[in-house]
C-alpha cells in the first residue's frame, strides 16, 4: 500500500477533524467543565489513615489540609499563623500556671447530627494523653490532666507546664473525633467511614485515587462555597502540572518553581507562591572537624544564601540566619550573618586549613525529597570548596536520615527541612537543638542548659520569648547549626478562584471560593 | 499428567514463597529506614520511641518477629499496616483487582496490536507496512513503559486533551463495586457511565504498558510467520489457489503462534511488574501505587504483604505458562 500526496492530505484532514470530536466525546466531565459547584484539587499525598490523632499520618504536614477539611481542631489558625477560636472559644491558664481552662463553643454538631459537647472534648484530650493510644506527642497532652466539665467550661490541672500546650491545640494531632461514633464502630470502622465536625463530610474515598467531600451545611464556621470538593491524589509532580494544564483539576500545589513561573502567566490560570513554615537547614554534628569553632564559623560565613534563593529557587525563598521564620513568635531580624568568604578563609587558616590543605567532611542530603535539596547542597559544597572546605556529598533516603538522627549518628553535616506551623520556638529551634531530644543533632551541655531554661523554665511568655531571642543569638554566634532559608509553596489555580495562602501550608477548600 | 504437573508446581511454590518471605523480611530489616523514628513526634523521648516500637511489635528479637510473621502468613494473615491501620490482606484485596484489570487490559492491547502488526508485515512483506512494523518494534522496545506514560500524558492529556490522565473512575460518579473489577462489573451491571469513565481512564496506562510488549510480540511473531510461510504446506495452499490473507490468517498464524504465546506469557510477568511505575504516573489506585507508598512510609507489614502477593502472582503466572505451553506444544505434552 502506497500513499500519494492527495491521500495523505485527505487522511491528515480527517484525523484533524476527528481529534476535537474525540476530545468532546471522551473527556471526563470534570476535565471539560468550568468550575461549578465542585472544586477539584490535584493533591500530592493521599491520607493513609483517617485517624488524624495517632500514627505516622498524624504528623505528616501534607495531610493536614485534608484532615482540617473533615475534622475540627480545638483552636484555629489564621493565614499568618495567628491563633483564633475554633471549637474552643477561649482558653488559658490561671495566674500561677497550675490550672488550665477552656470554653467550648455551643451549637457545633458532628456530621451525624449529634451535638459536640464539652464532654466530647475531654474524651478526646484524655484519649491522646493516654500512652496506650499511640499519639506521637502524648507528653504534650499529658501535661494537663484531671479535666472536668462545668457547663461549657473545661478545667484541669497542669501536670507539667508546657508553654505551648494551647499552640499544640492548633497543630499536629489536635483534631476532634466523635466519641459516640468511634466507640460504636471501633478504629477499623472509623477508617472505613470517618466522620468529624469539620466543614466537609467524607462521601467517598479511594486511597491513592480520590476523595470526594460534601459540604457540611451546618458547619459552625459558615457554609463553605463549594458543595463538593474532590481531592485527586496525583503523586507525580509532572502529572499534577498536566492535571491543571489540561483543565482536569482546578487547583494544584507542590510543583517545580519553573513550572509555576510558566503556568501562572498562562491564560485562565493564576498562581501564588507564598512563604510557608518549612525551614531548610544544615544540621551540624558535634564531631570532628566541627568541634573546631573556626571550621563551623567558616562553614556558615562562606554560604551565600541570597545566591541560593535567587539562582536555585528563582527568588522563591527567604534567607534565614536562625531556625525561626519571620512569621514565628521568636523571629529576630537583628540576627544576621554576613556572607564573608574572606573571613572564612582567615578563620580556617587559624586552624591550619587552606585551599591546598582543606578541611574534609561529609554532608548528607536527600535528593528530590524537597525542592532543590540536592542542588542546594551542591551549591553549598561549591561555596565551601572556594574557602578550603572539601565536603563529600552522601545521598540517602529520608527514612535513613530519621534513623541516623534518632541514633545521633548523622555525618558532620546533614541537610533537612524543619516544619513548624505552631510558630513556637520550642517546636523548631527547641527540639532541633536541645540535646536530649531524639530529633536534635548538636549535643553540648552549654546549649542544652540554656535551652532547657527557655523551653520550660519561664512561665511568663514575654520573658520566654526574650530568653529565646538570646538563645537564638547564642546559637548563631557559636554556629551550632546552619540555617539556610524559608521555603515557598507554589500554588496554581484557575483564575476564577479566590485562594487563601496559609503560612502553615494549608490548602483549605472551605477558604476557597469563586470570584464574584 | 497435567494434574501431576500442577501438584508438583504447587509443592515447589511453598519453598519459593518461604524464600521470598525470608529475603523480604531480612532486607527490610537491613535496609536503612526506621518507621518509628519517622513517626516520632518532636517531644518524643527515647522511652516513648521504645513504647511505639513495642506497639507495632518491632521491639521483639528478629527471629521471634520472623516466626510470628511466618505463623501469620500460613494463616493468610499479613499483619496490620502501620500507616493504614487496617489488615494488610484487606488492603491488598482492595487494590489487587485494579492491577489485575489494568494488566489484563494492557495484555489484550499488546496481543491485539502485536498480532495485527506482525500479520500486516507478513501480508504486505517488503512494503511500507513491514518497514513500519520493524520501526515500531525497534522504537517500542527502546522506550520504557513509564516514558510512554509521560509521553501520553503530554500529548493526549495536555496538548490534545482527549483522555483523562489520572485515577480509575470519574470522582463525580458513585460506584460501589463488589469485585473491584470496575470495568467488567460496571458493564455487566449496565452502569455505562461508570464503564465509559473507567475505560477512558484505563486506556493510557494500559497502552503505556502494552507498547513495549506489543513490540516484542510483533517482532517474534513476524519472524515466526516468515519461517512458517516457507513451509511446504503453505506452498501447497498457494498452489491450490488460496488467497494470501487466508493463508496467513488460517494456515500460517496458528503454527506461528506457539513460540509467541510462550514468550507473551513470560513477558506478562514483566508487564505486571511495570504497573508499579505506570500506576504511580497515572495515579491509578492499584497494588503498585500502594507498594511505592508503603516503601516511602517504611510500612513494613504492607511492603511484605505486597511483595509476597507479587511473588504469588508470578508463581501462578509461571505455572500457567508452563501448563499452557505444554498444551499448545504436542512434543512437550507427549515427551
Amino acid at each position: 500500500m502506497r500513499f500519494n500526496r492527495r491521500q495523505f492530505l485527505v487522511g491528515a484532514g480527517a484525523a484533524a477533524a476527528t481529534v476535537p470530536s474525540l476530545s468532546t466525546l471522551l473527556r471526563s466531565k470534570s476535565a471539560a467543565a468550568a468550575i461549578g459547584d465542585t472544586l477539584t484539587i490535584a493533591y500530592h499525598v493521599s491520607p493513609p489513615s483517617w485517624d488524624p490523632t495517632v500514627g505516622p499520618s498524624s504528623v505528616n504536614p501534607g495531610l493536614q489540609s485534608i484532615y482540617k477539611s473533615v475534622f475540627d481542631q480545638y483552636i484555629e489558625q489564621e493565614p499568618n499563623l495567628a491563633f483564633s477560636p475554633g471549637v474552643l472559644t477561649g482558653w488559658g491558664w490561671n495566674d500561677d500556671k497550675t490550672k488550665v481552662w477552656m470554653d467550648v463553643r455551643e451549637g457545633i454538631t458532628w456530621h451525624d447530627g449529634k451535638p459536640l459537647t464539652p464532654a466530647d472534648v475531654v474524651w478526646n484530650l484524655d484519649r491522646v494523653a493516654n500512652k496506650d493510644t499511640g499519639n506521637v506527642v502524648q507528653a504534650v497532652w499529658a501535661s494537663a490532666g484531671n479535666l472536668k466539665v462545668e457547663g461549657n467550661r473545661i478545667t484541669g490541672d497542669v501536670v507539667q507546664y508546657v508553654p505551648d500546650y494551647f499552640k499544640w491545640m492548633a497543630f499536629l494531632t489536635a483534631y476532634l473525633l466523635p466519641p459516640h461514633y468511634y466507640k460504636e464502630v471501633g478504629a477499623a470502622g472509623f477508617e472505613k467511614a470517618p466522620i468529624g465536625s469539620g466543614p466537609y463530610k467524607v462521601e467517598q474515598f479511594e486511597a491513592n485515587g480520590f476523595l470526594r467531600l460534601k459540604r457540611n451545611e451546618s458547619y459552625w464556621g459558615g457554609k463553605p462555597a463549594f458543595e463538593t470538593v474532590v481531592f485527586k491524589f496525583v503523586a507525580d509532580p509532572s502529572s499534577r502540572v498536566a492535571e491543571i494544564e489540561s483543565g482536569s483539576s482546578d487547583l494544584t500545589l507542590e510543583i517545580p518553581f519553573e513550572e509555576f513561573d510558566r503556568l501562572k502567566d498562562k491564560e485562565g490560570l493564576a498562581g501564588v507562591c507564598h512563604p510557608v513554615s518549612d525551614v531548610a537547614m544544615i544540621f551540624f554534628n558535634d564531631v570532628a572537624p566541627l568541634e573546631d569553632p573556626n571550621v563551623r564559623k567558616a562553614m556558615v560565613l562562606s554560604v551565600d544564601r541570597e545566591a541560593i534563593v535567587q539562582r536555585l529557587l528563582r527568588g522563591y525563598g527567604v534567607p534565614l540566619y536562625t531556625l525561626e521564620a519571620p512569621e514565628y513568635a521568636a523571629f529576630d531580624a537583628g540576627i544576621n550573618v554576613p556572607h564573608d568568604p574572606e573571613q572564612a578563609i582567615a578563620l580556617l587558616a587559624k586552624s591550619g586549613y587552606s585551599k591546598d590543605k582543606p578541611v574534609k567532611l561529609t554532608i548528607q542530603t536527600t535528593r528530590g525529597f524537597r525542592p532543590k535539596d540536592y542542588e542546594m547542597i551542591q551549591a553549598v559544597v561549591g561555596m565551601w570548596r572556594k574557602v578550603g572546605i572539601e565536603a563529600e556529598i552522601e545521598v540517602y533516603e529520608i527514612a535513613k536520615h530519621f534513623e541516623l538522627r534518632a541514633q545521633d549518628k548523622l555525618a558532620a553535616a546533614a541537610f533537612y527541612v524543619w516544619g513548624n506551623a505552631s510558630g513556637d520556638p520550642n517546636n523548631s529551634t527547641g527540639f532541633a537543638m536541645w540535646g536530649p531530644s531524639p530529633h536534635s543533632v548538636w549535643d553540648t551541655d552549654d546549649l542544652d542548659g540554656k535551652l532547657a531554661q527557655v523551653m520550660w523554665g519561664e512561665k511568663d511568655d514575654t520573658k520566654r520569648m526574650a530568653g529565646w531571642k538570646d538563645a537564638l543569638r547564642y546559637i548563631a554566634d557559636n554556629d551550632y547549626v546552619l540555617p539556610l532559608l524559608q521555603y515557598y509553596q507554589p500554588v496554581i489555580y484557575k483564575a476564577e478562584l479566590n485562594f487563601t495562602p496559609y503560612v502553615a501550608n494549608f490548602v483549605l477548600p472551605h477558604k476557597t471560593s469563586k470570584k464574584a | 499428567m497435567i494434574g501431576r504437573q500442577v501438584a508438583l508446581r504447587l509443592l515447589l511454590a511453598f519453598p519459593t514463597l518461604f524464600g521470598v518471605a525470608l529475603i523480604v523480611f531480612i532486607l527490610l530489616r537491613v535496609v536503612p529506614g526506621d518507621p518509628i523514628a519517622m513517626m516520632a513526634g518532636v517531644t518524643a523521648t527515647p522511652e516513648e520511641i521504645e513504647r511505639l516500637r513495642g506497639l507495632y511489635g518491632l521491639d521483639r528479637p528478629l527471629l521471634e518477629q520472623f516466626w510470628a510473621y511466618l505463623g501469620q502468613l500460613v494463616q493468610g494473615d499479613f499483619g496490620v499496616s502501620i500507616t493504614r491501620r487496617l489488615p494488610v490482606t484487606e488492603l491488598i484485596f482492595e487494590r489487587l483487582p485494579a492491577t489485575i484489570e489494568l494488566s489484563l487490559f494492557a495484555m489484550a492491547l499488546a496481543v491485539g496490536l502485536g498480532i495485527a502488526l506482525a500479520v500486516a508485515a507478513t501480508y504486505w512483506r517488503g512494503r511500507a507496512a513491514e518497514r513500519m512494523t520493524d520501526g515500531f518494534s525497534a522504537f517500542g522496545l527502546a522506550v520504557p513503559d513509564f516514558l510512554w506514560g509521560l509521553i501520553f500524558i503530554l500529548i493526549l492529556g495536555v496538548l490534545i486533551p482527549v483522555l483523562p490522565i489520572s485515577g480509575r473512575v470519574d470522582p463525580s460518579l458513585s460506584f460501589s463495586s463488589a469485585t473491584g473489577l470496575y470495568l467488567i462489573e460496571s458493564f455487566f451491571r449496565g452502569q455505562f457511565d461508570v464503564f465509559v469513565s473507567t475505560l477512558s481512564r484505563i486506556v493510557l496506562p494500559a497502552l503505556s504498558l502494552a507498547l513495549p510488549l506489543a513490540a516484542i510480540i510483533a517482532r517474534v511473531l513476524k519472524s515466526s510467520l516468515a519461517e512458517v510461510m516457507q513451509q511446504d504446506y503453505i506452498l501447497l495452499a498457494r498452489v491450490k489457489g488460496f488467497g494470501r490473507f487466508r493463508i496467513v490468517m488460517r494456515d500460517a498464524l496458528r503454527n506461528a503462534l506457539v513460540p509467541t504465546v510462550a514468550l507473551t506469557a513470560v513477558q506478562f510477568t514483566f508487564l505486571v511488574g511495570g504497573t508499579v511505575l505506570v500506576e504511580r504516573i497515572f495515579s491509578f489506585p492499584g497494588l503498585g501505587n500502594m507498594a511505592i507508598e508503603a516503601v516511602v512510609n517504611r510500612d513494613l507489614p504492607l511492603i511484605q504483604g505486597v511483595v509476597i502477593t507479587f511473588a504469588l502472582i508470578f508463581i501462578a503466572l509461571n505455572m500457567l505458562i508452563d501448563l499452557t505451553y505444554g498444551l499448545l506444544n504436542p512434543r512437550l505434552r507427549h515427551g
